[in-house]
């Protein structure tokens, strides 16, 4: 399904600031999988998240989606098989523009935009539908900007734009992490429901142990641009938050360091 | 009274000017020099070829041309070539200044007793001013007609995103190179064919006709905006329109207060100035240079 061989990737190489953020990344992503990733501060979890959406080439290594080399295709190219929701509830959306006029955007993803209307009567309904599942109240309120949009309704309206028309790869960057914790709770569950029901493949970046362990069927530890853990659906069920700071420090060798971890 | 008319006149062949404008700045959030001597290119265009024996509707519809091309190459320069938008303007004003001496072979042609689309109005009797009031109106009308379609259609929704977040709209599957260059070309086909209408209002085109376009274009697009409103593209482009009136009509008065035509750039740039005193106004503006000094048009980390 998704492939990461050998992922390397070193911003402002050459210079006084050169960062090696992937150091040799192997991940091997099945169908069906949901992978909750955790780590310390600039372990590099976003790094590879954006790697795989394509927000820069990586500096060596190799990424394939369905066998397909991906390595150096554009964010708007992959974007056609990647749904993805960012930590910034304002970057999901077009702020200036309508809940209806969003979700058309979103609706057309991957195919060529075309003088047709942007939003048909039809679409309209079937927006109206899915908004309805929610249970936000936002199909009543197709009309308006999303700028008037609390978070955790921007976020659930992203996380139903990212998963239109089943994506292959559904990508979760600490989506709850600037929400309220009973909104990141809703939200989460509705991430859950998602995919669940559209039997998405996922992976999700969180600073929450506990959602970590009881979300998905699969968990990935990352520490310094390294992949130190990657522990399966099996090994997953019987761990508690204690367990894996264990493991966390055996396998690394230091205390995890994450200021928003800590604060759980 | 007639003082109302000749501003009402010229606010109109104006308005699609500021349209266009609003378009680079509002719509895409960049700004946009390539205006200033896209103007001065609509009007060279349109003059030359009048001047030439060419029928004005075709010498208008030529300045449009242009305008489209000035556009595709400083959208060009700004998506493929990474150059920040506002240098990308600022080089090809400059280029297009020789371009301009190029096209019109000399710094000044008058239309000298030469047929023009408003002397085709005023043939059938009306004044002046009065036919150029309606020639705008009739354009203006026209171009937000077109607009408001093209807006709402699946290419005009991606480029409104486009200004609006490009890391979602990059998500969403759309090539931001290719939105941006339609708009920005979009944008200064408008203030071209403008440019062609005031020229043939004015009877001439001048070499340095285009100097302080952008300042009265987004002196248009704000006062528009706070006067009238902004509550969706088509209230935006009716405001953007009626503010470029307005323009017309405060510095017709502040003509009428003493103030010389030698005065104009002047009195638009404190205009300008005085608008973005206020708070709100500035709020307004400032956060919408972001994308004109970062970096390149795919730029999205």
């Amino acid at each position: 399904m998704l492939k990461l061989s050998e992922v390397h990737q070193i911003f402002e190489q050459g210079t006084i600031n050169e960062k090696h953020v992937l150091k040799g990344i192997d991940l091997d992503v099945e169908q069906g999988d949901f992978i909750t990733i955790i780590g310390g501060n600039g372990a590099g979890k976003s790094t590879m998240l954006n790697a795989i959406a394509g927000n820069f080439v990586i500096t060596s290594g190799k990424i394939e989606i369905d066998n397909t080399d991906v390595t150096r295709m554009p964010v708007y190219k992959r974007a056609k098989h990647i749904g993805r929701v960012f930590q910034d509830p304002r970057m999901g959306t077009a702020t200036d523009m309508t809940i209806e006029e969003n979700l058309a955007i979103a609706y057309r993803r991957g195919k060529p935009r075309t003088l047709k209307w942007g939003i048909t009567n039809k679409e309209r309904d079937y927006f109206r539908e899915v908004l309805s599942q929610l249970d936000l109240g936002l199909e009543n309120r197709l009309k308006d900007k999303t700028r008037f949009l609390s978070g955790g309704q921007r976020q659930a309206l992203t996380l139903l734009m990212a998963s239109f028309h089943h994506p292959k790869i559904l990508l979760l960057d600490e989506h709850t992490a600037a929400l309220d914790p009973k909104t990141a709770a809703k939200v989460l569950e509705l991430t859950v429901k998602i995919v669940g029901e559209n039997k998405l493949t996922a992976m999700m970046v969180t600073h929450n142990m506990r959602d970590a362990l009881r979300v998905g069927n699969r968990l990935i530890m990352m520490n310094k641009g390294n992949c130190i853990l990657n522990i399966n659906a099996e090994e997953k069920k019987g761990l508690d938050v204690p367990d894996l700071l264990n493991m966390f420090e055996k396998a690394s060798g230091e205390k995890m360091e994450n200021d928003r971890m800590l604060l759980d | 009274m007639s003082l109302f008319i000749n501003a009402g006149a010229q606010g109109l062949l104006w308005a699609v000017m500021a349209i266009g404008v609003y378009i680079t700045y509002r719509i895409l959030d960049i700004a946009d020099l390539t205006a200033e001597g896209c103007f001065t290119l609509g009007a060279a265009v349109t003059c030359r070829l009048i001047t030439g024996g060419v029928s004005p509707l075709v010498s208008t519809v030529a300045a449009l041309g242009a305008g489209l091309v000035a556009g595709l190459v400083t959208g060009v320069l700004h998506t493929k070539f990474k150059i920040p938008a506002l240098l990308a303007g600022i080089l090809t004003m400059t280029a297009l200044w020789s371009v301009n001496l190029r096209v019109m072979g000399k710094s000044n042609i008058p239309l000298l007793k030469k047929g023009t689309l408003l002397t085709m109005l005023s043939d059938m009797g009306l004044e002046k001013d009065v036919a150029a009031i309606v020639a705008g109106l009739i354009l203006t009308v026209l171009v937000i007609a077109f607009l408001w379609w093209f807006f709402n259609t699946e290419t005009g929704y991606v480029i409104r995103a486009t200004g609006d977040n490009k890391n979602m709209i990059s998500a969403q599957g759309v090539d931001t190179n290719k939105t941006i260059i339609i708009g920005v070309m979009l944008g200064n086909g408008l203030i071209a064919l403008s440019a062609s209408l005031v020229a043939q209002y004015n009877s001439f085109a001048d070499i340095s006709m285009g100097i302080g376009t952008i300042v009265i274009g987004l002196a248009s697009v704000i006062i528009g905006e706070v006067v009238f409103g902004k509550r969706n593209i088509l209230h935006s482009l009716i405001a953007v329109a009626l503010g470029s009136v307005l323009y017309r009509i405060i510095i017709a008065i502040v003509l009428k207060l003493g103030l010389r035509a030698d005065d104009m750039k002047l009195i638009s740039a404190v205009m300008l100035v005085i608008a973005l005193c206020f708070p709100g106004v500035r709020d307004m503006v400032t956060k919408n240079l972001k994308n004109s000094v970062k970096r390149g048009g795919s730029q999205n980390a």
